[in-house]
């Protein structure tokens, strides 16, 4: 049927573009907001000149930067460059910033990929546990566990676990990647055995905030869900409890879960900084609070500028996932039939 | 509808809820049988045990309502004390359930060819195609057109009189011998209504099924069912064939109840009305339940609680016809 397939997929596409095109204004703003708020929150020339240096000196190197335009030439000149790809070069290290976060962003997204692995990996089987099983011992354990998890500040986390596993057991290094392997441009630590073993504290770190989130709104949902005609009825149908808790049951607390899921894995890499700091992690998170320190506006403005394409993007996915899982929001389908 | 064999026998059943405030009984000592192919109405106000009575007999009680006594017991086998997984096999397979509001049973995130399909490969031995066929076949039998196309449509796709109708052809698919209806046309508009009684009426004749409608619908019984069971408070007030509660009620609360119906064939000032409501399962009278409401309490009826005695046609659980000989009133 090409005529149903057209009228499936024209809308999620029109969807597709509009999102896309709704996202441009947001991205201007944060771009314009985190340079006007750069520009304002320290002086680079004076940090780059050091003690000495003659005011011959001085204007040259303003020129050099361009700081002697009017800010909307500036910010012009920025936006300009930012769509080619280019964000200028980085005041403190005199490299292109592009190559400096091209250089950070798989450290950083592949902590991110591993916390994010262990809070859904771990935290929606135990919300799924401790929704079913509300009296056990088991599920008061893990709520009580989820409250350390959300209460306790990460770098105490951290801190903790180098003390534990580094300082104390010594089975786990405390700070790096520790070796890795190129493939192209990307650095990859998945690839060795000391790679792996300098994941492991970060990731529990990292994830172990949003396992807990993610268990207890899994629970709450399916508390809620359990509840519902629609599970009464399917086990009145005589299903198994399997096809009740893990096909229907579980499938619809994903709405809420997709989106919760969504803005906390933008959150794991947006705030990486703190444990990327803990464990001297070199991902972009590091490199952003290096950039603070010395007013590194050209590398501060990419990064949040990258920050926010990818909520943006994040957005767009979960919206689809959205499309995937509830039939109900797919409106360009079964209008036709009567 | 001999006494030979019923189908389901339900035998002093009790089911208590028991809360931090002491132990609340929802029913208590109810008694009755339904024999194959026969449709059993049940009626009563909102909380009079019904739907109690309903969930008890497919297993499904909330927690923390248990059955704390008596037994249910289906072609003479014992079903209320059987373990999840056995009982899960007799729900579907030998009970099937109809719920009230077809706005919230159907699950909203699966085609309705998939939930009929699943239906019957979890109680019947058949492929998943043959599954999807025999879904087709049923969505055609309850009456939805053009059911090969709307197979794969979810449920938000249908108006909720076609959902009820998916939600016979689900209770129904696996074949079950009885059917637990529990209110099926409150939620539905009154034009709804009819048809899906008369679906209903007819399937189940059809296919020989056995049916207990719980409804507060008297019409809908009268045209329905075989023989009625009138609850209150949490125990049957009046069992007996349709005609003889519907026409000549022999229990005070059923002649209340019949005199609340306004007659289509003649004029009347004002219908009769029960005065007050009734008790909260905390607050049930001593005697008979019924008797701050009874027109005709004596001093009895305070006192002990009547149980179900034969009184003309119909057992009625009133002391007014204790002494068996003063018959009728």
């Amino acid at each position: 049927m090409p005529a149903a397939l057209d009228l499936e997929f024209s809308p999620l596409f029109a969807f597709i573009i509009s999102r896309i095109l709704q996202a441009l204004p947001v991205m201007l703003t944060v771009a314009l907001i985190s340079f006007a708020m750069f520009a304002y929150v320290g002086d680079p020339v004076a940090i780059m000149l050091g003690q000495d240096f003659t005011e011959a000196q001085r204007q040259a190197l303003v020129q050099d930067l361009g700081l002697d335009q009017p800010f909307w030439v500036q910010f012009g000149t920025f936006i300009g460059n930012a769509i080619q790809g280019e964000f200028g070069l980085s005041y403190r290290l005199s490299r292109p910033v592009s190559d400096l976060i091209a250089e950070r962003a798989p450290a950083t997204l592949e902590l991110a990929f591993c916390a994010a692995a262990v809070a859904l990996l771990i935290g929606v089987p135990m919300g799924v546990y401790t929704g079913l099983y509300r009296h056990s011992w088991l599920s008061r354990f893990f709520l009580t566990f989820s409250l350390i998890g959300v209460s306790l500040p990460v770098f105490l986390i951290g801190i903790l676990l180098i003390l534990v596993f580094a300082v104390w057991l010594g089975v786990l290094p405390s700070f790096g990647r520790g070796d890795t392997v190129k493939l192209g441009w990307w650095s990859t630590g998945f690839l060795t055995w000391t790679g792996i073993k300098a994941l492991v504290l970060p990731s529990i770190t990292l994830g172990l905030f949003q396992l807990t989130l993610i268990m207890r709104l899994v629970r709450a949902e399916m508390l809620e869900v359990l509840r519902t005609d629609y599970i009464k009825f399917a086990r009145a149908r005589g299903l198994p409890n399997r096809a009740v808790h893990f096909g229907h049951a579980l499938k619809n607390t994903l709405v809420p879960v997709i989106t919760i899921v969504g803005l906390q894995l933008g959150a794991i890499i947006a705030f990486a900084i703190v444990t990327e700091t803990v464990f001297q992690w070199p991902g972009m998170g590091l490199l952003f609070i290096q950039s603070v320190n010395q007013a590194d506006i050209p590398v501060m403005a990419a990064y949040l500028l990258l920050i926010s394409a990818l909520f943006v993007t994040i957005n767009l996915i979960v919206d689809l996932l959205y499309y995937a899982v509830d039939p109900r929001l797919r409106l360009g389908r079964g209008q036709g039939a009567h | 509808m001999a006494a030979q064999n019923p189908l389901l026998e339900v035998r002093h059943l009790r089911v208590e809820f028991p809360t931090r405030r002491g132990t609340l009984v929802a029913l208590d000592d109810v008694s009755f049988t339904i024999s194959a192919g026969e449709v059993l109405g049940v009626v009563g106000e909102s909380g009079a045990g019904k739907s109690m009575t309903g969930a008890a007999i497919i297993g499904l009680l909330e927690p923390p309502g248990r059955i704390a006594a008596g037994e249910i017991l289906l072609d003479g086998r014992r079903i209320d004390n059987l373990r999840y997984e056995d009982m899960r096999r007799i729900r579907g397979k030998d009970i099937g359930a109809i719920f009230q509001d077809p706005l919230t049973t159907l699950n909203p995130l699966y085609t309705v060819g998939r939930q009929l399909a699943e239906t019957m490969t979890t109680h019947l031995p058949i492929t998943p195609a043959e599954a999807r066929k025999r879904a087709i076949g049923w969505l055609d039998l309850v009456g939805i057109p053009a059911a090969a196309q709307r197979i794969d449509s979810y449920p938000h796709e249908f108006s909720g009189g076609m959902r009820q109708r998916v939600v016979i052809a689900l209770a129904l698919c696996a074949e079950p011998r009885l059917i637990v209806a529990d209110e099926p046309t409150t939620a539905l508009d009154v034009s709804i209504q009819a048809q899906i009684i008369a679906l209903l009426k007819s399937l189940a004749r059809e296919k020989g099924t056995a049916m207990m409608l719980v409804t507060h619908d008297m019409g809908v019984i009268a045209e329905t069912a075989d023989r009625v069971a009138v609850m209150y408070a949490g125990r049957i007030a009046e069992i007996g064939p349709v005609r003889n509660v519907v026409k000549q009620a022999i229990h005070p609360y059923t002649v209340g109840l019949m005199g609340s119906i306004p007659p289509l064939d003649r004029r009347v000032e004002r219908l009769a009305q029960i005065d007050g409501a009734m008790p909260r399962l905390s607050a049930i009278p001593k005697g008979c339940a019924y008797n701050p409401r009874c027109p005709k309490a004596f001093a009895r009826c305070t006192e002990d609680r009547p149980d179900l005695l034969p009184a003309g046609a119909t057992q009625a659980a009133c002391w007014l016809y204790a002494g068996e000989g003063k018959t009728n009133g």
